[in-house]
């Protein structure tokens, strides 16, 4: 269970969240907002990437302010450029880097990380230098690399963004068989069609919070409104 | 781009100890300095030649990643030719030919993984000179990645400018790529937080399944 109380956050002078109380219980949840209407904030707060300027966010009741090693464990976190995720040259060493962080004994990685290759079918990538990988390859990377550490939560920040057609079909299959509770900010409304909710954003407040049926409307109206 | 990263191949250089290869290298770093004859340096530059052979790599890889340094070698030559000797000239060459194609060698046959693992062991006696062997490894895998990623920021910046008119203008692609350079950093210490870096790690690596016959 995810709760955040009463959670702003200031970039300097800027408010960029306003107020935020929710609990996000469901498996599959989506943000929608317009650019700058907090959304990627919103994101960070959940994997204590971002610490609010005020209010609390509790991850399974671990407090993000105080917790946040033990929160990033619970929660992966997808970013939307791929090539900024991808710490190591070569495919198979990335998706151990994290394991490797957890000082887990060599053949425990080599197992998780072979067993990953082969579920998201990147076994013939393996030895390949990641800057080779199309955008479709890195994003199920980074995707994968965050995957083989077996977070309870998975937060991706506008992951078919910078996808084409194919991919972005490729990567809405990934995303529907996780058995991850995720988060999912998104530009995407087509994507948000079989979630169970969906969060509006509109400078820095949740402005709608519903069904996709019911939410997806009120954004787009919101937006034509703005126009 | 290519700078002589590892190349998957099921060869006997491969097989071998990251710290052997290493340690091989850095004796034929000295001893390329003890020899003072060109002639006793050509078989040595055809052994490390052969070398690459036993590694299955090819030898248009092998010229690929020497061809970029052809001109500076050409160059080393022509300044020993014309200020001191050609056969100085021819030494020096040599030298740092056979140094380039060993080292290139031991990185196309040596995962960096294991490479890590190899000089994080060899620091560790510096850890209590408040040296990280975690920390330096990282920044050395960090380069290899970010290198080639850079490079390509550098290309893409160009085209974006010669589309505008502005090609020979230098500010004008240092600008967007040192803006687009601290963004990328910004970003990757978010990635580097979110995936549990701590600077702590001893190096691991995973090994892949042998392959069905």
């Amino acid at each position: 269970m995810i709760e955040i109380l009463n959670v702003s956050h200031r970039f300097g002078d800027r408010l960029v969240l306003d107020n935020i109380t929710l609990t996000l219980g469901e498996k599959r949840i989506g943000v929608v907002g317009g650019n700058g209407s907090g959304k990627s904030t919103f994101a960070r707060l959940l994997n204590a990437l971002v610490v609010p300027s005020q209010g609390r966010v509790l991850i399974d009741g671990l407090d993000t302010r105080r917790e946040a090693k033990a929160i990033r464990r619970k929660v992966g976190f997808v970013f939307q450029d791929p090539d900024a995720q991808i710490v190591m040259p070569l495919v198979e060493e990335d998706i151990a880097f994290g394991l490797k962080n957890l000082k887990l004994p060599k053949p425990v990685i080599a197992g998780k990380v072979n067993e990953v290759l082969d579920r998201y079918r990147l076994t013939h990538l393996r030895h390949q230098h990641t800057h080779t990988l199309s955008g479709g390859e890195k994003q199920l990377l980074a995707l994968s690399s965050v995957l083989v550490m077996q977070p309870e939560y998975i937060v991706l920040d506008e992951p078919t963004t910078l996808l084409d057609l194919r991919n972005k079909r490729m990567m809405q299959k990934v995303l529907a068989g996780l058995d991850q509770r995720a988060v999912v900010i998104s530009h995407d409304l087509d994507m948000l069609d079989g979630f169970d909710r969906v969060l509006v954003m509109h400078e820095g407040r949740i402005v709608a919070d519903g069904p996709p049926k019911a939410a997806v409307p009120a954004y787009v109206r919101m937006m034509d409104g703005l126009e | 781009m290519s700078f002589g990263l590892y190349i998957e191949r099921q060869s006997p250089l491969h097989r071998l100890a990251p710290s052997v290869k290493l340690a091989a290298l850095l004796a034929a770093g000295i001893g390329v300095f003890l020899v003072r004859d060109p002639l006793w340096l050509l078989p040595v530059l055809g052994m490390v030649g052969a070398l690459w052979a036993v590694a299955q790599i090819p030898m248009r890889q092998a010229w690929r990643q020497l061809r970029p340094l052809a001109v500076l070698m050409l160059l080393f030559l022509l300044v020993h030719g014309w200020l001191t000797s050609w056969t100085l000239g021819f030494l020096v060459v040599l030298r740092f030919a056979i140094l380039v194609l060993a080292a290139f060698l031991v990185t196309t046959t040596t995962r960096l993984s294991e490479m890590i693992e190899t000089l994080e062991r060899a620091m560790a006696p510096l850890t209590r000179f408040g040296v990280n062997p975690a920390k330096v490894s990282l920044a050395l895998s960090l380069a290899l990645r970010f290198i080639p990623l850079l490079y390509d920021r550098v290309r893409e910046i160009r085209e974006a400018q010669r589309a505008r008119g502005r090609e020979r203008s230098i500010v004008s692609i240092a600008v967007p790529l040192l803006v687009r350079t601290l963004r990328m950093a910004n970003d990757l210490t978010e990635a580097l937080e979110a995936r549990g870096f701590d600077g702590t790690v001893t190096a691991d690596a995973p090994k892949p399944p042998k392959p069905r016959r």
